[in-house]
């Protein structure tokens, strides 16, 4: 039961983070979509986001930020690997099955529903 | 010249608003003026496949409307007016095909109306026409997409946002003897006062309606004791306090009889945030609302002033600031205003 708790806690946070930068800035959906992604990256990379993640696992990693832990994640790992040429692949690697599945989810979608007005 | 001061005219054979038709969608017909409207779309599509063939079914709609009501062929009328808010003002031009009469689009965002009310009286009071459709529309969905994140985005919008009405208004100008009349038109100039936010229209469009509206009142000598209703286009809740606090400041206490369509259009509980706008919005509200006021005297003499925010998505993404524009509309039931 305390890991339902810390992963509620820790992804409400990432959210209600989200929803501050949302009502008190300027920045739109799509600035803070990027600002989140990068972030997710560069926690990661300084090693603060594993830490995160180990806390709060998918509260830490469903959110969009990460995203930006898979892609950094993803491109160390194959640094250690294959070496410099890793920085380029891993992050698209580790990443490929999610990306995969948006776009064949959003196909199937796009097949089955229509757009309809906001209420 | 009947010009007056550096932005008005006043026309010393006024032009006639003969007849208007209104066509909303659902939201609309759920708000505080549904009983004014001509039609009500219950299925805001129209059975058409995309938003924006919907919307175009809607503008067409309302000038077929205005035609039967007022008894007239296509054939009868010498120029149509009109713009929207899409791309290459789509949902006019493809109606303007269907109808068949002589078309000039225009595009003042959501001050086309007024834009086209204007240039109508100029071309019926300078005897170059008989009778002059002017229309203008928009689509709440259509416009989302337009302007801001297609719907399947599922964007969230701020408390500053407003709600593009769902709607198309038309009115015949002619040279008739039937009241009401327009009497007078002051033509905006483009204002900007900074205002990036394109969910924040009302701040940026208010500045643009308060310089319309004391051209207005400098350029003919009339005072807001003259006019039983001042009503704005589409500047919402925070854009009608802002005009309201700005008036004030110049000295013009309108607090009784100032509104604005887009906060008329829906009602606090639809839950729109800022309230209505779009083109559509002063549109319908004239057409439905405030001309249904002035046949039954109710108004006698009112300052009709649709505001547009002249912004597109390339100058929204690349940063820029938003220029505004307003057009005010005196119309009259007994043109008295000015003659003494």
């Amino acid at each position: 039961m305390a890991d339902y708790f810390w992963v509620f806690v820790v992804g409400g946070i990432i959210c209600v983070i989200g929803q501050i930068i949302q009502d008190t800035t300027k920045l739109l959906p799509a600035h803070i979509l990027v600002l989140y992604v990068v972030t997710g990256a560069i926690l990661t990379g300084i090693g603060i986001y594993p830490k995160i993640v180990e806390v709060g696992q998918s509260g830490a990693t469903v959110p969009i930020m990460g995203f930006g832990y898979s892609l950094a994640k993803g491109a160390m790992e194959a640094v250690d690997k294959d070496g410099f040429i890793g920085a380029f692949t891993g992050g698209i690697s580790a990443t490929s099955a999610g990306v995969a599945a948006v776009v064949l989810f959003g196909y199937i979608a796009a097949i089955l529903g229509n757009s309809k007005t906001k209420r | 010249m009947h010009k007056i001061g550096r932005q008005t005219i006043r026309f010393p054979n006024p032009p006639s608003i003969s007849n208007t038709a209104s066509i909303v969608g659902p939201k609309e017909a759920e708000g505080p003026l549904k009983i004014y409207f001509d039609k009500v779309e219950t299925d805001d599509t129209c059975g058409e496949t995309s938003y924006e063939k919907a919307e175009e079914c809607i503008c067409y709609t309302a000038i077929q409307t205005l035609l039967q009501k007022e008894k007239l062929q296509a054939t009868d009328i010498d120029y149509y007016l009109g713009g929207d808010l899409l791309n290459q003002i789509i949902s006019t031009s493809f109606t303007a095909q269907k109808i068949a009469i002589p078309f000039f689009g225009l595009y003042n965002a959501c001050a086309t109306f007024s834009e086209g009310m204007q240039l109508a009286a100029c071309l019926v009071s300078g005897q170059f026409a008989k009778n002059v459709i002017v229309s203008s529309s928009s689509h709440f969905s259509s416009a989302e997409r337009q302007y801001r994140s297609p719907l399947e985005s599922g964007i969230q919008r701020k408390m500053t946002a407003q709600w593009t009405v769902t709607g198309s208004g038309a009115v015949v100008i002619s040279n008739q003897q039937k009241s009401p009349y327009i009497t007078h038109i002051t033509t905006g100039i483009v204002q900007d006062y900074g205002v990036k936010e394109a969910d924040n229209m009302g701040t940026a469009m208010a500045p643009a309606a308060v310089e319309t509206i004391i051209a207005h009142f400098n350029d003919t000598g009339f005072e807001p004791k003259d006019y039983d209703l001042i009503i704005t286009g589409d500047l919402g809740t925070i854009g009608k306090e802002i005009s309201m606090d700005l008036l004030s400041r110049e000295g013009f206490n309108v607090s009784n009889i100032y509104t604005d369509c887009g906060v008329e259009i829906f009602s606090e509980e639809q839950d729109t945030h800022a309230r209505g706008s779009g083109a559509g919005c002063s549109a319908v509200v004239f057409s439905g609302y405030i001309y249904k006021k002035l046949r039954n005297k109710e108004l006698n003499r009112v300052l009709f002033v649709p505001t547009g925010a002249l912004l597109s998505p390339t100058t929204t993404l690349q940063g820029d600031s938003i220029p505004c524009i307003a057009h005010a509309v005196t119309i009259e039931n007994e043109p008295q205003l000015g003659r003494g």
